[in-house]
């Protein structure tokens, strides 16, 4: 049997991630667990002092399965910018890939198919941590993790393809500061979208941030509704699909010109 | 059964491009060239920067789609069976593409499970090819710590982890010292006499002289001359070359008229004037009789810089 031709450059990723696993636990473990125990429990406690919910639940609650999606946003961000860059440019891994059987459209698949596994895997590993501080009320709370790691997807899809496309990284910090933060701030993952001004809301309906906030939250919570969750499924899966029309041909274009 | 008779091969040639172009926009890289290469020949491609040559095997590694005219590869169509014929080639890129985060030895494995070889067949090869190259006590090295031969030579056993039926090298001693190309053109050479395909690129004349059995002469997208590097210097040089350089520019212009009244084809280069002749030692002993002064004078065998020279006017070092 042939291995898979994206799976045979996933699999080259998963070993260069050996070496680099530390930046993951912080992107995807340490902070969003730094976050939840000062907002979650401090803020939290002088919520419940107020007796007072969030969104119909305790601050712990409703905000860690928030953290969980933001977190898997950045971490995928960033996986997505500077090592796509090294990739095309820097290190030209990939042009050694495109030398091989392998296409430059597996590049991008196998690409994004490991940043999205490693967000889940940190996902994964946060679920654990919140649980632990009682933030996860519900078994359906697992289904967060393919939740996080679609999220994760629906922007590494689009940030891969963008990235292939530039010949230096001076706009990726611009990215992220200007792009991601911002989202992070209004996508409900620290409150409901509904304290957001009218105007704003529908934005906050194109972030696919708040689909996989929701997505998870409904999860962790046990509130998830099959019909409801098939929509958040739905946009989040468009971004990847965009994604990679865009991806596959950033990618040819840059490696086989 | 007659002892003596045609030899008919029923193998295909390993690669055949008629007209084949490359275009960039507007820009002409490759300008419809006919190659032809077949099993167990060393080809090269000699040209200066911008010929077109690393156009060229990209096009053949089946990694940049051609522009024009015919391109067949080991019997297939880059267009439509590039994966299929990227899994016979071993290419070696002109510029590194190494995993510079990895060890010597895992960049190896790790090229191998992009063909999908199996893990135990890739290490066993990945050892057999590091001592090949000379590279096993440094097998477990970062590859970042290597010197620019060594990273030349890994390149090479990397491009060989899948047995290619064809190899492809371009530039592949191009910023090495003296002392590491040597080490490298050894190996290539061992390659040669084991029987493998090898198209490489160069824009070394010696390079050429060395390890090519045939090889085409490029100049701006374009084939200028074909042949083995005996045949080229036979056809478009002469058999010595009298080398002279002078004092100054002025000096080198006021010995011209004399140089001329030699009779010999004469290339005037910026700092020095080349004298293409077959009796060498005849026409300086002329030339000293006559009083020319110089600041070095030599006699030696033409080579495909010359032929270089001769077809366009130009060096290849420009
Ligand atoms: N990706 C590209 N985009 C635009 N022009 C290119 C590209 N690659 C090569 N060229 C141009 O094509 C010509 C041939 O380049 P190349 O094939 O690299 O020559 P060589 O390898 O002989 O130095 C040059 O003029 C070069 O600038
Ligand atoms: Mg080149």
């Amino acid at each position: 049997m042939t291995t898979p031709l994206a799976m045979r450059v996933a699999a080259h990723q998963a070993r260069i991630y050996t070496r680099f696993w530390r930046s993951s636990v912080f992107a995807y473990v340490l902070s969003p667990v730094l976050f939840l125990a000062a907002i979650g429990i401090g803020l939290g406690d002088m919520i419940n002092k107020n007796n007072a919910t969030v969104g119909g639940f305790e601050y712990l609650v409703f905000v860690a399965p928030g953290l969980m999606a933001a977190a898997a946003m950045q971490g995928a961000a960033a996986d997505s910018l500077w090592p796509i860059m090294a990739g095309t440019k820097w290190i030209r891994v990939f042009h050694a890939m495109v030398a091989t059987p392998i296409r430059p459209r597996d590049v991008y698949d196998g690409t994004v198919l490991s940043t999205t596994a490693r967000a889940g895997a940190g996902a994964t590993v946060f679920l654990l941590v919140a649980t632990a501080f009682g933030a996860v009320p519900s078994a359906w709370g697992v289904l967060a993790i393919p939740g996080a790691a679609l999220c994760a997807g629906a922007f590494a899809a689009p940030l891969t393809a963008f990235a292939a496309t530039q010949e230096t990284d001076l706009s990726f910090p611009v990215i992220m500061r200007l792009g991601i933060l911002p989202l992070f701030l209004v996508s409900g993952t620290f409150f409901p979208i509904s304290q957001l001004p009218d105007w704003i809301q529908p934005l906050a309906w194109l972030s696919p941030l708040w689909h996989g906030v929701v997505l998870c939250r409904d999860a962790t919570t046990g509130t998830l509704e099959p019909g409801n969750a098939l929509v958040h499924v739905a946009a989040l899966v468009a971004c990847i699909a965009a994604g990679r029309a865009l991806g596959v041909r950033a990618f040819t274009k840059r490696l086989a010109q | 059964m007659p002892v003596a008779c045609t030899f008919v091969t029923t193998a295909p040639p390993l690669i055949v491009a008629r007209g084949l172009e490359k275009r960039f926009g507007a820009s002409v890289a490759v300008d419809g060239i006919d190659v032809h290469v077949e099993a167990g020949e060393a080809f090269g491609f000699l040209g200066p920067n911008g010929a077109g040559k690393t156009s060229t095997m990209r096009m053949i590694g089946c990694v940049s789609p051609r522009s024009g005219g015919e391109l067949s590869v080991l019997g297939f169509d880059p267009a439509t069976d590039g994966p299929q014929i990227r899994a016979r080639l071993g290419v070696v890129p002109q510029e590194d593409t190494l995993d510079l985060e990895l060890t010597v030895r895992e960049n190896v494995l790790i090229y191998g499970r992009y063909f999908d070889l199996p893990r135990a067949a890739i290490r066993t090869r990945a050892d057999e090819l590091l001592e090949f190259v000379q590279l096993t006590d440094r097998s477990n090295d970062r590859v970042d710590n290597l010197s620019g031969g060594m990273k030349r030579r890994l390149t090479i056993a990397r491009a060989l982890v899948n047995r290619p039926d064809l190899v492809l090298l371009d530039e592949p001693t191009t910023g090495l010292d003296p002392q590491a190309r040597h080490l490298v053109w050894d190996r290539l050479y061992r390659l040669k006499r084991q029987g493998a395909t090898l198209v490489l690129t160069t824009h070394y004349m010696d390079e050429a002289e060395q390890l090519c059995d045939r090889l085409v002469i490029m100049d701006a997208g374009r084939i200028v001359a074909e042949g083995s590097p005996r045949q080229l210097i036979e056809k478009h040089a002469t058999r010595e070359v009298v080398e002279l350089r002078f004092r100054s520019e002025s000096v080198q212009h006021a010995a011209l008229p004399r140089l001329h009244a030699i009779g010999a084809r004469i290339e005037e280069l910026a700092d020095r004037v080349l004298l293409y002749t077959n009796t060498g030692e005849a026409d300086v002993e002329r030339l000293q009789a006559d009083g020319l002064e110089t600041e070095t004078l030599l006699i030696r065998r033409a080579s495909l810089e010359d032929v270089f020279l001769t077809l366009t006017g130009r060096t290849l070092e420009e």
